[in-house]
Order: structure tokens, then sequence, then C-alpha cells
């Protein structure tokens, strides 16, 4: 094995490590678990740095650490692969990561399971290090699958409340109805091209019908519903803030629930293959991010709001990748992670300086009490709602750009729309947390959080004013641009960025959109010229619909979870119990009644009667041959 | 050394007798030496066992370590025995189980200990001799009297209704059995009627030729022998009877290595005997497979009871076994057995807990738990690893086995294989929803307060199957290395009688998926 690929391994091995020793040595090594778990990301990502250093200073390459599975004609190996796109994913994963424990250093202090939660955190890094790295789809489905389990015990690290351990359990379940498609897509995959490995498979995509190719990448989209969030499979993201708000910042914004952004980048041949399939991926996050934003915006937990408005922007990395544009997509996938990552965050100061309590109704004039999380909270805020030159405003309108340009103009008015949503939904929270009279339970003494905590969110959105300025528009001309975009060039049928000399104006538009919805929110709660309760009557059920989050729910609760229960009760009770076990005892009662006439030679002891049956049976075997 | 090796399958056969022998002359009233000793001789045994996977040459589907005396020559009956790739880790599976459920028992087997261990013992030669078998007659002989011990085991230390289940578990296997036999004895006679020679030797019935018509009805005689013991859609309701009521070291034989006799011998004689009849009748046993793993997930949701959640989902997992081995691609079967492994590695650590559990709360009832985790940090994190392998999360070894089923029997049952692979969301609905109920939550139950964590020997009976979990999960090139040439092997046979079926191009067309 040569240097380099030496590095690529020791990037997963560290947190892999880490895993095995908090979860072994936590009890003992106490409150330094979290500085040491930090540490062992901190290598990953100074390694990841210099391997990043290595590749855009030359080719990518595969590494290959051992022979996994080989079964027929199946063969796949443990390999990555190790190119720009997973070179940028590793860096922010590793970084954002990074942080992100050194925050959990202050916020978990004193949990019982401390130690138990970095040694999940841990292994939570390494899938996602070894998700990205794959280089076939089997792998990175074990990973994808991996992650998903790691959110599952993260969801559930405070198990002992209900509604933890059901927010976890849901999160698996509706992911595994992904996965589902997705394994049924591997499958359709091998039938098709006879591997499962990147590069076999883009040699062959360009040769197959296109009917297959659109089956496979819908299938494979499928698993990236689930986990990613997308509407009809987004449930199980707010419920899953149950966890431990670093988490949230982690897995449920950050890196995890992009997986399925990435998946799509990096299989960018068979999605492009098939404009159908495409297509199909730009409907769904076009609807998803204009439907959670449109739940943002009247919900009351703060987590929540947040969570939708997750969803909301993985709608818009899907659009771009629907259109083919998977360097912007890539793009805002990056500085999504940075000022969601920095929200969570801030937000998570925020109640831990009231004492766990999420509803911004008893919250309100904070901003005196904890100047830094309200400042880094707006950085984040001003970058979600795409106002320049935070980088929402940069990734963002990269995305919106290219879906006018390339032509699918309603897209681009529902992106638009949601983009005022979002800006209202996120700037109604701030007005309503930081500033205007206080609503905050007097005992509660609210204060600022300690370094460790605010150290990394001041770090995040120094990154969310700085990273935007690598796709500096035109981004077809950007830094960002240049240096991912040779990875999709085997992207077929789609034009390449058409860049339209209106961006200046596009631009415009889309500013012109966040301001008018930081306008809304302060005209509502602040200057309160319009009470939010006139707005609430006059829009009736639209309201209703938002504020119920549109009854998936309760839809899922009737369709499914009941036709299921009674589906397996008629099973057990009627087919299992009535039908099969009443035929087979009632032969058995049929004999019974026969043997009451040789009753004489029964000695009441049942097991003797299967010894002679037995025996009977050998006996006459052994006549039968010998006579 | 070569002594041992060249008579190593009747060493492992014997031992265990030999161990009874020793046994016998312990005082029964001296619980603590009976113990130890028999977990110390079946530890022997497991050793002498992995010697079998040292010395395997992987690369070949020949019989190895064969040994072959005659027997009762007038018929044609000798003592034959060999193993191939498949036969190896049977073996070795049901050594390592024998020996854990011998240590899982020190705690809930308070009576008549001597005849338990011993009992278990027997059982363990009864096993290992129906697995290295190669003579019709010596298989079915070693095939009948494992009911007998597991009888006992049943109605003499089970719980409830444990007689009733143990007749049940007999009868039921037994009338399967029987009709099994009579089929065996007529493709006997018939091989005699065409050659003139008197043979039980497996390997010579197979050249036995037999009308298509008449090989349907002899499949279906087979069929029902093995399928009750596998057990397949509809005839599997012994099995949750018994695994109920069974002691936890019951349920982890009958479960780990009894219920791997079915598939073995379709394996082993069902289709190599009757080849154009399982190839004509493959879609209608996969229809049931399929079948299987969703009903035995749709009623495992609903069990209140936890032995009857695992019973039932062992119905399900087999299903997809059934699916594999009948779908007749090399992946899927590769897959299939691999499964059977991972199946009695997997479903016995999952019986060994529900024991633990049961010890400490004295109830198998869901409802009866909840909040465990708190208590019991040690059983939380290794019970979870082995829900998560019945599950089959990659990363650990029910993944491979079901992802290489799947794979491999899509080809030609497309839509069957993506309903078989829904049965994998059940699955998680099932087995976290019980995991919730009983490990999270508040303790609502005052008796769990003071719920004991897992202590050494709990520990190193579980830690085995653990590792193998992960172990497998990662690596299971050891493991696919020896099944495999046995697996390409036997399709290989397979497609030499398709030949006069005109069904050659779809079997070859199988075999090379």
């Amino acid at each position: 094995m040569d240097l380099k690929s030496v590095i690529t391994w020791l990037i997963p091995l560290f947190p892999l490590t880490g895993w095995v020793l908090w979860g072994l040595l936590g009890r003992y090594i106490k409150d330094l678990t979290g500085h040491l778990a930090s540490a062992f990301v901190g290598v990953s990502f100074i390694l990841s740095l210099v391997l990043f250093y290595i590749v855009s200073n030359s080719h990518g390459f595969t590494a290959t650490l051992y022979p996994w599975i080989y079964a027929g004609r199946l063969g796949v190996n443990v390999s990555a692969v190790i190119d720009r796109l997973s070179m940028v994913m590793l860096v922010m994963v590793t970084g954002v990561g990074g942080l992100i424990h050194v925050y959990s250093i202050g916020y978990m202090k004193g949990d019982k399971g401390y130690a138990r939660y970095f040694s999940f955190l841990n292994l939570f890094v390494f899938s996602m290090i070894m998700l990205i790295i794959s280089n076939n789809l089997l792998l990175l489905y074990v990973f994808w699958e991996a992650v998903g389990f790691c959110s599952y015990i993260l969801i559930g690290h405070w198990y002992h409340k209900k509604s933890a351990s059901d927010a976890a359990k849901k999160a698996f379940i509706v992911n595994r109805i992904g996965d589902f498609g997705f394994s049924v897509g591997i499958f359709l995959l091998f039938l098709t091209t006879r591997t499962i490995n990147y590069e076999s498979v883009f040699k062959i995509i360009p040769a197959l019908p296109s009917i297959t190719v659109t089956a496979i990448a819908l299938l494979l989209f499928a698993g990236a519903v689930g986990k990613s969030a997308q509407f009809p499979l987004h449930v199980w993201l707010p419920d899953a803030m149950e966890g431990p708000t670093p988490v949230s910042a982690l897995i449920h914004a950050a890196t995890m629930v992009t997986a399925g952004v990435y998946m799509i980048a990096r299989l960018h041949v068979i999605f492009s293959y098939s404009p159908v399939a495409s297509m199909f991926v730009l409907f769904i996050g076009t609807l998803t991010a204009f439907l959670a934003a449109f739940i943002a915006a009247s919900q009351f937990d703060i987590k929540r709001i947040i969570a939708y408005s997750t969803i909301s922007q993985l709608g818009y990395m899907f659009m771009a990748v629907g259109i083919g544009s998977y360097t912007a997509g890539i793009f805002h996938l990056i500085s999504h992670a940075v000022f969601k990552g920095l929200l969570f965050l801030t937000a998570g100061s925020v109640m831990h300086a009231m004492a766990g309590e999420l509803d911004l109704r008893k919250m309100g004039g904070m901003y005196p009490k904890m100047k830094i999380t309200a400042l880094t909270f707006i950085v984040g805020a001003l970058a979600l709602s795409g106002i320049p030159p935070f980088s929402g405003f940069f990734s963002k309108d990269a995305i919106l750009a290219d879906v006018f340009s390339r032509g699918f103009y309603l897209s681009w008015i529902i992106g638009e729309l949601t983009a005022l949503l979002t800006a209202f939904y996120i700037f109604r929270l701030i007005f309503r947390v930081f500033f205007g009279q206080s609503n905050v339970d007097p005992k509660l003494h609210v204060h600022e959080s300690p370094a460790v905590m605010t150290y990394p969110m001041v770090i995040l959105s120094l990154a969310a004013i700085l990273i935007g300025f690598l796709g500096m528009p035109p981004f077809d001309h950007s830094v960002f641009y240049n240096f991912l975009n040779v990875d999709f060039k085997n992207a077929a049928i789609f034009a390449p960025f058409v860049n339209n000399a209106s961006w200046v104006i596009l631009s415009l538009i889309s500013v012109l959109m966040g301001l008018l919805g930081i306008l809304a929110a302060y005209i509502l709660y602040i200057r309160k010229s319009v009470s939010p309760e006139r707005v609430k009557r006059a829009i009736g059920p639209i309201y209703s619909l938002s504020y119920h989050k549109v009854y998936f729910d309760e839809i899922y609760d009737f369709l499914i979870v009941r036709t299921v229960l009674g589906l397996s009760t008629f099973f057990w009770r009627i087919i299992d119990d009535a039908i099969i076990d009443g035929a087979v005892n009632g032969i058995a009662a049929g004999f019974a009644f026969f043997s009451v006439k040789v009753k004489r030679i029964q000695n009441g002891m049942l097991m003797s009667y299967a010894l002679t049956f037995a025996i009977g049976v050998i006996a006459l075997l052994f006549y039968y041959f010998i006579r | 050394m070569d002594f041992l090796l060249s008579h190593i399958l009747t060493v492992l056969i014997f031992f265990p007798l030999v161990s009874v022998g020793v046994l016998l002359f312990v005082d029964k009233n001296n619980e603590g030496l009976l113990r130890n000793l028999s977990t110390i001789l079946s530890l022997v045994e497991f050793l002498i066992s992995v010697l079998l996977f040292i010395y395997f040459k992987p690369g070949t589907y020949q019989f190895q370590f064969v040994e072959r005396y005659s027997w009762i020559s007038s018929f044609g009956a000798s003592y034959f025995l060999g193993i191939d790739g498949v036969s190896l880790f049977l073996i070795i599976l049901a050594t390592l189980l024998t020996t854990l459920s011998l240590l899982s028992s020190y705690r809930y087997i308070k009576e008549h200990v001597k005849e338990f261990v011993i009992l278990m013992l027997i059982l363990e030669t009864f096993m290992i001799g129906t697995f290295a078998s190669l003579d019709v007659l010596l298989f079915y002989l070693f095939w009948e009297f494992m009911l007998i011990p597991m009888y006992f085991i049943i109605g003499m230390w089970g719980t409830g209704r444990r007689v009733y289940a143990a007749v049940k578990f007999v009868l039921y296997t037994l009338s399967g059995s029987l009709i099994m036999l009579f089929g065996l004895i007529y493709i006997f006679i018939l091989h005699f009627d065409q050659t003139g020679n008197f043979t039980l030797n497996i390997v010579k019935l197979y050249n036995t030729r037999i009308p298509l018509g008449l090989q349907i009805l002899l499949f279906i005689a087979l069929f029902l022998g093995f399928s009750i013991k596998v057990p397949v859609f509809p005839f599997h309701t012994w099995l949750p009877d018994a695994h109920t009521e069974a002691p936890t070291a019951g349920s982890v034989i009958l479960a780990g290595v009894l219920l791997k006799f079915g598939v073995y011998g379709f394996f082993r004689f069902g289709i190599p005997l009757l080849p154009e009849a399982s190839i004509i009748l493959a879609p209608v046993i996969i229809v049931i497979g399929v079948i299987g793993v969703l009903y035995g997930a749709f009623v495992s949701i609903v069990q209140k009871d936890l032995k009857r959640l695992v019973a039932f989902s062992s119905v399900s997992h087999m299903g997809f076994i059934m699916l594999g081995l009948f779908a007749m691609s090399a992946i899927s079967i590769d897959g299939s057995i691999l499964q059977l492994i991972n199946h009695g590695i997997t479903t016995g650590a999952l019986f060994l807990f529900v024991g633990m559990l049961y010890e400490r709360a004295h109830s198998r009832q869901i409802a009866d738990f909840g909040g465990i985790a708190r208590k019991a940090p040690i059983l939380a994190s290794l019970f979870m690893i082995s829900v998560l392998a019945s599950i089959g999360l990659p990363g650990l070894n029910g993944f491979i086995g079901e992802f290489l089923i799947l794979i491999g029997a899509f080809k030609n049952y497309m839509i069957l294989t993506i309903f078989a692979t829904s049965g994998v969301i059940f699955a998680a609905v099932y087995l976290l929803w019980m995991f919730q109920r009983v490990m999270f939550q508040e303790i609502t139950n005052p008796a769990l307060e003071n719920f004991e964590d897992m202590n050494l020997r709990e520990i190193i009976t579980i830690m085995p199957l653990i590792l193998l979990m992960v172990f497998i999960g990662f690596y299971p090139v050891p493991f696919l290395d020896r099944i495999d040439p046995t697996v390409v092997h036997f399709l290989s046979q397979l497609n030499r009688h398709a030949f006069t079926l005109g069904t050659a191009a779809k079997i070859k067309g199988m075999s090379n998926a």
C-alpha cells in the first residue's frame, strides 16, 4: 500500500478506534472522553486536509483494503474512491463533525450517557467517512444503513423517554422503507450490468435501454427520499429532534441527511442518462422545498422549525441534482452544512440557557443576555435567507439561476416563493426568541453558554460568511465550480451550465424575496402593526394545514400502522391459531377418539408413545431390509 | 494426528457418547461437577470440530474426511461418512451451540442435572451423525434418533404446556419423516431395479433415473418430511409451541441446529435425487417461502411473548433461506447456506438473551419489561447487536446472507424477490418495537428494580456468537470460499439432469447468475 492509501484508511480508522475505546473505557476515563473523541476526529480532519492537498494537485485514485464478498459471479472489495468530490465531502464532514464534537463537550456535560454519546458520535463520523469513500454500491449501502443506525442510537440517547425511543424507532423504520427501494435498485443494477462497482457500472450505463436506467435511478432515489427526508418520507426528521441538539446539528442537518444528495452526485452517470428520473428528482425536490418551508412558518418548537428548514433546503439540493447541476447541488450541500450546523448549535445554546425549553412562545428578549448566541444565530439566519454576502446567497442562487436558465420556470417560481417563506420563518423565530418582550419563566437564569460551546459557533459563523465567495457568481466561473465540475464530466445528456447573462437580475429577485420575508416577520412580530392572530384568521384552513404539518402523521397512522397491526392479528389469531392449529389438533383428536378402544395399552406416559413409535419405525425398517 | 484426521468424523460423532460414559460415573448430586465436566467435554468436542475447518481444503467440491466401511452388505448399507463445504459449517455450528447451551444452563436447569447434560450430549452425537452421513440408512437413523433427546428436553425441563408442546413436536415431525422414509425406500428400490445392485450410498443413488410423474410424487413425499422440519408455512405451528415451552438450551439447539436439517435435507437429498421435479416445483416452493417470509414477520409484530416472537421470526428467516435455495442460482444458494449458519448464530443468541431475561424476571411477556437498559448496559448492548444482526443490518452477518439470497433470486423471480425484500422492513418493525418495550423507557415493573447485568459466565456464553456476527459481516470470505465450490458443483449436477427436461437453457442461466 502506498502512502496515499495509508492516509486514506487512517482517516476512518481514528473514529472507528474511538468508538471501541470509548465504549469499553468510557466509564474509566470519564470527562476526558469528550476531549479525546474530539481529538480523534481532529486527526481525521487534518489527514483529510493532507489528502485534499494531494488530490487537488494530482489525480484521484482507488485504494483497496481487502476482498469482501465473493460468491458466484459477484465480487466486491472494500475499496475507496478518492477524487475531488469525496475530498470536498470528507473535509466538510470531519471539519463540521470535529467542531460539533467540541461543542458537545460543553453541551453534554454531566450527562449519564456521556461516554456512550461520544462513542457513537465517533462511530457516526467513521460510517459517514466510509459512506463517502465507498467505491461500490454495496459498500455504500452498508454505511448508508450504518449512519442510520448511529442516528437511531443517538436520537434515542435519552431512551428512558418514550418520545425519544419512539422517534428513534420511527427514524429507523421509515428509512428502511426507502432502503427497500434502494436495495431493489441494487439488485436491478447488478442484474443488468453484472457489477456494482461505480467505474464498471458507469461504462455500461450508456448502452442500457433508457427504461432500465430510469427504473434503477428511481429505485435508488427511493433510498435518498428516506435518508434525506424528502416528501413523502420526511416524517421521521422532525421527530428526530428528540435527540441531543448537537446530534441534530451533525447528523440531521450537516451530514447524514445530505447522503441522498451525495449519492445522486456520485451516481450522476446513472441519473443523467435518465431524464425521466432526473425530472422526478426535480419534482420531489421542488415540492419538498416548498411544503417544508410552508410547515415551518407556523411551528412553535424552535428545533422543529429548523428541522423543517433542513428538509426544505435539502429540497433545493435535489432540485439542483435533478436538473444535472451537480456542482451547484454539492456547493449548497457544503454551505448548508455550515450554516445549518451553526443554527442548530445556536439553538442548542438557547436550549441550554432555557433548561431544555423549546417553545418560542415562552422566550423573547433574550438578546442582551446572550449576545454571542444571538449574533451567530443571526449570521446563520441571514445565510439561510440568502442575503449577501452570507454563504446561502451564493449557493442557493447558483441553484435557482441554473433552474431558470435551463427553462424550468415553474420550479424557479416555487423556489423563489420558498425563499420568501424561508426568510419569514427564520426571522419570525429570531424576533420571537431574541427580541420583543420577554415571556421567559422568571425562575430561569438565562446565561451565555461556556466558551467550549461558543467557539465552535463563532468559527462556523465565520465560515458561513466566507465560504460563499468560493462560488462567486457567475457560478460557472467560480473557484468551486472549476475545482469540482471536472468530476461530473461524464454526465452526458444534460446541457452544461448555461450561464445566463441575466444572473444579476435573478440574484436581485432572490435577495428581494429574502428581504420581503424578513420584512413580513418584522411587521408581524416587532412592529406589530398587523397582529398574527388576524392573519391566522384570514387564511384559516391554510394555517391549519401548515400547523398540522399537512396531516402526514395522521394519514400514515390511519392507512399503514392500523392496517399492518390488523392484518398481523388476523394472521395470528385466525389463520395460525384457529385454522392451522385447529386442523392439526382436530386430526389429533380424531386419533384420540379411535384410540379409546386400545386404551389398555396406554400407561399414561406420553413420552413412551413417541419412543415406542420411533423404535417401531426403525424395527420395521430393519425387518424390511433383512427379511 | 494423521489417525485422528482420517477418522475425525467418527471421533466427532462418538466423543459425546464417550463423554456420556464418563458422566455416568459422576454422582448425580454433584451438580457442579456435572455442569463443569459436561461443558469442558463439549468444549473439547468443539475444538476437535475446529480441526475440520483448519484441515478442510477450500476450492473443491469433493467430500472430505471420508470414512467408509461396509455395514449391512446384504442391502448395501455402509458406514459412510464425509463432509463438503456445507456440512462442514453445520457441524461446527452444532458443536459450538451445544457447548454454549450447556454453559447457559447453569442457572436455568436446577433439577435432574445429570439427565439433562447426558441428553444434550446424546443429542450432539445424533446431530453430527446426521450431517456427516452419506449413507441413507445411517442418515435416517440419526435423523429420527434426534427426536428422542429433544422430546425429553422439552417435556422434562420445559415450562407451561410442555408435554403438549413436546408431543406436538414429535408427532408433527415424525409423521413427516415417515412419508419421507417411504420416498427414500422407493428410490432405493428403483435404483436396484435399474442396476441390480443394492446401495444406500447417496452419491450413487443420485444416478437413479426416475420418470417425471413419479419424481413429482416422490418429491412431495420428501417435501413433507423436510418442510415440516424447516418449518415451511403452513407446517410451522409446532415451532412456536416447542420454542415457547422448551428450556433455553432446547430453544437454542432447536432453532440453531434442528431447523437446519430441513434445508440440509433438500440440499443433500431432495433436490439432487429428484432434480427434474425440483426444477418444475421450484416456483411453487418459492411462493410458499415468500409467503413464509411475510407471514412470519406479520405474526411476529403482534406477539406478546418474547420466545414466540423469536420463533415466528424464524419462520420468516427460514422463508428467505428456502427462496435462496430454490431460486437455484449460485449466489442465492451461497446466500442460503451462509444464512443457515447466520440464523443459527443470531437466533441462538436471541434465545440466550430471552433466557437471561426469564431467569431474572421470571416472565417472558414483553409487557412485564421496560427500562432494563439503564440497569443492565452490557446486556442491552449485546442484545442490541443480536437484534440488529437479525434485522439484517449491514456490517453484521445477517445482511450478507439476505443480500446474496435476494440479489441471486432477483433474476428469475423478480416480483417474488421484491415481496421478500419488503420483509426486511417488517423485521425492523417487530424487533425494534420489541427492543424498545423491553429495554428502553422507564422501569414500571417493581420486580425489575434489582435487575442484574450479565455475569462473566453469561458474557463468555454470548461473546463467541457476537464476534461471529461481526466477523461474518465484515469478512465472509473464509465461509464463502468453502461453500461456493460445493454449491457450484451442486448446480452443475442439476444442469446435467435438466437436459432431459429441455429446460437446460433456463437452468444454465440460473447457475451463472
